[in-house]
């Protein structure tokens, strides 16, 4: 996947260690103007089991579609998207989602929020407030638990609703640019929690973002995508060892890697798309 | 600033405006222009409050009779408003006809249901408790699907990626969070029903209540009695809507939708 022509060639069989599996998706929406538009052409990706890949591409590329598709709240027009091999119909608990918004229930405490998410899961009734709080613990917003969510920062919001979602036991956790709402500091403070987290648990997650550096400190893979209609245009794999810190200058030397060469393939496909395009050299 | 200041700054002004009220009207009385059966003394409508408010067809008892009557129309608009509201919200066709045929009834003043509802019921309760109830539920109702159909996409999104499907998604998602549209919808239901009530007790005699007594008090021409009876109308409805506005501010100060000091 690192050369263009080959991006829309589906693999025979699935990559016999894919937890997802995005095989030669296509979505087309119909706007409200009645405008028809293209979000996703014929986009392909395996994501393993345990790995941590961030989606990054311009705004309206299709990424949150794409996030939507594996969530189960929309279907693909044409493709499918496969978990362990099955198609996914539906949303459920095995795939918890961060929206950018902190969706919590505004009628309940952030205790309340991470008990119904438990008993959805079928958790039995007597053993939700207790294992509620340890998830609070997990995010350190144990001492928040019967504040309402209006009461907390957005910062500490999104920290509940991680523990919401990590409360389900999902088998992947999907994230919609759950920081970017954030100021800078608020976000550092949640992406090295996240990671944190993520050390214990390993869920397979797939993290929409637009951050290159947010990227590279999460990720096991960055996968470029292209503007409207989306594709996958590039990738880099990102092999620093973690846990991983801000301050670490290899890493920065990463993120300008990786920054170097998403650009580069950008500037190929649009090459071999439109021409050569002098003001982009 | 201290709490008792605080208290008096919310109490002040509203004394201040009753105390220039009953000066004018005092003045209007001293100024002898107008027959005192016409415009009473402020002293004379106090004293006919103070002599008619016990007793079985005192002021209190019938204000109890009138209250009760509300409370149970409201019940019952409620129990046919709130059903059609969620249809109307879920289903588009019975939006497009119960919907507008319900907001058809929303522009009818509820009174000019009267003369229908004393034919079909006669003189009496029941043609009284209609009048109410026809006048209440279509605000319900509208209330009820407007406050469905503005739940934020986000919050059943969420519900869904949870696990939610079904009546779970609807009782513990969905409803919850129409409830303070639901809420608003009932404020404006108990406004009318309590306009349409004095009206209805007003012109039908088969039903004693606050309006029955004006009504009574019209008839013998006793001015003072009558302007006590406005008075307590107007007493038990800022009684009323002051109730539904504090169950209104403490949902939404819970749930962060009020912006208060």
């Amino acid at each position: 996947m690192t050369s263009t022509p080959a991006l829309h060639v589906v693999p025979e069989t699935p990559a016999a260690s894919s937890k997802l599996s995005i095989r030669s998706v296509s979505k087309t929406f119909v706007q409200g103007s009645g405008e028809r538009v293209q979000a996703l052409d014929r986009a392909t990706l395996d994501i393993g089991k345990g790995e941590f890949v961030c989606l990054i591409g311009p705004s309206g590329c299709g990424k949150s579609t794409l996030l939507h598709l594996i969530a189960g709240l929309e279907r693909p027009d044409e493709g499918e998207v496969l978990m362990d091999g099955r198609p996914i119909v539906r949303p459920g608990p095995d795939r918890a989602v961060l929206f950018q918004e902190p969706s919590l229930f505004p009628w309940m405490s952030v205790l309340a929020n991470v008990e119904f998410a438990l008993g959805l899961v079928g958790a039995p009734k007597r053993e939700r407030a207790e294992r509620a709080m340890g998830w609070l613990e997990k995010v350190h917003l144990a001492r928040f638990a019967m504040a309402q969510p209006h009461e907390l920062s957005p910062g500490m919001r999104q920290r509940a609703t991680l523990a919401r979602a990590l409360a389900c036991q999902p088998e992947i956790l999907l994230a919609d640019e759950p920081f970017g709402a954030l100021d800078a500091q608020s976000r550092e403070i949640l992406q090295r929690e996240l990671q944190t987290v993520w050390l214990e648990t390993r869920h397979t997650f797939v993290f929409v973002t637009h951050n290159v550096r947010e990227a590279v400190f999460l990720a096991d893979r960055v996968v470029l995508m292209s503007p409207r209609p989306g594709t996958f245009v590039a990738e880099h794999r990102i092999s620093s060892p973690r846990p991983r810190a801000f301050e670490d200058v290899l890493l920065s030397k990463v993120v300008v890697d990786v920054h170097d060469h998403l650009l580069k393939e950008v500037e190929q496909v649009v090459a071999t798309e439109e021409g050569p395009r002098p003001d982009l050299a | 600033m201290s709490r008792p200041r605080r208290v008096l700054d919310q109490i002040w002004p509203r004394v201040a405006i009753v105390a220039v009220i009953v000066l004018l009207w005092w003045a209007v009385y001293a100024s002898g222009n107008w027959s005192e059966v016409l415009v009473p003394s402020p002293t004379a409508v106090w004293d006919s409050l103070v002599s008619n408010l016990g007793g079985s067809n005192g002021l209190l008892m019938v204000a109890y009779r009138s209250l009760f009557r509300l409370f149970g129309g409201l019940v019952l608009a409620m129990l046919i408003g709130t059903p059609i509201g969620l249809a109307c919200a879920r289903w588009d066709v019975v939006q497009r006809s119960v919907g507008s045929l319900v907001a058809g009834l929303q522009a009818l003043p509820s009174i000019v249901w009267l003369p229908l509802a004393s034919l079909w019921l006669g003189f009496n309760e029941k043609a009284v408790l209609f009048v109410v109830v026809i006048g209440a539920f279509p605000a319900i109702a509208i209330a009820t699907a407007a406050a469905v159909r503005m739940v934020p996409p986000y919050l059943v999104r969420t519900g869904r990626t949870l696990g939610a499907r079904g009546s779970v998604l609807y009782g513990r998602v969905v409803l919850p969070a129409a409830y303070p549209g639901y809420l608003a919808g009932l404020q404006q239901a108990w406004a009318i029903a309590w306009r349409a009530l004095m009206a209805a007790e007003l012109l039908i005699a088969g039903a004693r209540g606050l309006g029955h007594l004006i009504a009574r008090a019209w008839a013998q021409i006793d001015t003072p009695l009558i302007m006590a009876t406005m008075v307590v109308i107007m007493l038990v409805g800022v009684a009323v809507d002051g109730l539904f506005s504090w169950v209104d501010r403490r949902v939404r100060r819970r749930r962060g939708l009020l912006v208060s000091s």
